[in-house]
């Protein structure tokens, strides 16, 4: 073999590089309009799954029929009927990216590690037989290693969790992944999310830890080799059922008499 | 030595297996067959993956620099990677979740970077293409096989469709816990090892 000039490594390595960075850019850009089509999809069953609503092989956009999206503002807890955001492809996250719909949290009050909080959240009300049985809440958080996106369902009753549905995170698989893992969401039926003192009580512990079986309603095992996970669980039920998150809503709802008042 | 196209394709699935003979890309065949339908579908990736980086890597070959050659190799293999990720994302999200990371993980499949190392950078394409065909057609064999056990016996369905009716839910046959486990692909894989140099002396190992 002749000898090689001592540059043309780098060459040959640019150049692939640059080929290789536009083949995924392309595919990227090109296929996203697909994607962005199955993860609302996505979103929309786990919706239904957090309500325990969820039908398997019938079109979840059939099925979605029950559900009645609304905005609300988090700080004040109204319904804004008059915004121009459309449920249909409002982005929480990114929302919160932007300076006119989000804002940056105070580290000592972002318990969910998200750093910045959005004006406006979506609120997905279950209706059955014309009432409002349910509320689908979407909540995220900082796991170990990722931004864990869940919706959790709560009763008419504001406190009582019917169902929860993690379904977006990049925690280890086997360990915090089993956040996933449908067994383990449905530990959390039945919970109640506030004391009688109205207080947040809901926790989510290390499976074992001594109890007073008073608090057993409020409390959910974490998930074993997953400490990291299960706080981060914890600490974002904090965050979004605490005074920055749902609570002013739940609020607005119970002086109305409830939902269906 | 002059192989025809033929047997290019074929040996690599029982002569030479890249799982069985030279014990390749384990990793994988533990994790994915625990269901026939996401063994399947990486199986299909793997092919489009070792076809294309090995043709991709064979053509130009001559061009490679000897001193980055595995980076480059590299390269290529991880764009293939994540554009069938891509794929997968926007037109199977189901598997695609479920397969979550053993996609990305491809790319560190021995049996990738193994043929375009050891066979793409001294043949010529449409060789190169075949053998990376024939020995993703080898890892697919073995997985189908090891899956075909696994969910039969351990969920008592194949693709999903219950053949075995399980006893929670109300039917005759107590689930084999065991082959749920990835662990027990480790069986099953020495299982058709022993089976290939039965039948194939030649496989066996010179002591």
């Amino acid at each position: 073999m002749a000898e090689e000039h001592p540059l043309k490594p780098f060459y040959s390595v640019l150049v692939l590089a640059f080929a290789c960075s536009t083949l995924v850019a392309l595919a990227a850009v090109g296929l996203q309009p697909y994607q962005q089509i199955n993860r609302t999809l996505d979103q929309k069953k786990n919706i239904l799954a957090a309500a325990g609503i969820y039908r398997e092989g019938v079109p979840v956009l059939e099925q979605f029929d029950v559900i009645e999206t609304r905005v609300i503002d988090l700080a004040s807890g109204r319904f804004v009927d008059d915004s121009d955001i459309d449920p249909e492809v409002y982005d929480q996250p990114a929302a919160a990216l932007a300076d006119e719909t989000g804002r940056p949290l105070p580290r000592e009050v972002d318990d969910a590690g998200i750093r910045r909080l959005e004006t406006y959240s979506l609120v997905h009300l279950v209706r059955q037989d014309g009432a409002v049985s349910q509320v689908v809440l979407p909540v995220r958080g900082k796991g170990l290693w990722s931004t864990m996106y869940a919706y959790v369902a709560i009763d008419a009753d504001l406190n009582t969790i019917t169902g929860v549905s993690f379904y977006e995170h990049g925690e280890t698989p086997g360990l915090g992944g089993e956040i996933e893992n449908p067994r383990w969401q449905a530990t959390w039926e039945g919970k109640k999310l506030y004391d009688d003192g109205g207080d947040l009580a809901f926790t989510v512990q290390k499976p074992g830890s001594q109890v007073d079986p008073e608090k057993q309603r409020f409390r959910v095992d974490g998930l074993s080799g997953a400490t990291l996970t299960s706080d981060g669980v914890d600490r974002l039920m904090e965050f979004w059922f605490g005074e920055h998150g749902f609570k002013s809503f739940f609020e607005q709802i119970r002086k109305q008499g409830g939902f269906n008042g | 030595m002059a192989e025809t196209r033929k047997e290019l394709l074929l040996r690599s699935i029982f002569r030479r297996n890249p799982i069985a003979l030279l014990v390749l890309g384990i990793c994988s065949a533990l994790a994915v067959t625990g269901q026939m339908s996401t063994a399947f579908v990486m199986s299909i990736c793997v092919i489009l993956v070792t076809a294309f980086s090995n043709l991709t890597i064979s053509i130009v070959r001559f061009q490679i620099p000897n001193t980055v050659r595995i980076g480059i190799q590299i390269m290529v293999i991880a764009t293939l990677v994540i554009i069938v990720d891509q794929v997968l994302k926007a037109f199977f999200f189901e598997l695609s979740k479920q397969l979550s990371i053993f996609v990305g993980l491809i790319i560190t499949n021995c049996i990738i970077m193994g043929r375009a190392e050891g066979f793409a950078m001294s043949n010529p394409p449409i060789a190169s293409f075949i053998d990376g065909i024939g020995n993703g057609l080898g890892y697919g064999f073995i997985l189908m096989s090891v899956a075909f056990v696994r969910e039969l016996f351990g969920s008592g369905s194949l693709f999903g469709f219950e053949i075995l009716k399980l006893t929670t839910n109300g039917g005759w046959y107590v689930a084999n816990g065991m082959l749920v486990l990835p662990a027990s692909g480790f069986f099953l894989i020495a299982l058709i090892i022993w089976i290939l140099r039965s039948v194939d002396p030649a496989q066996q190992e010179k002591s």
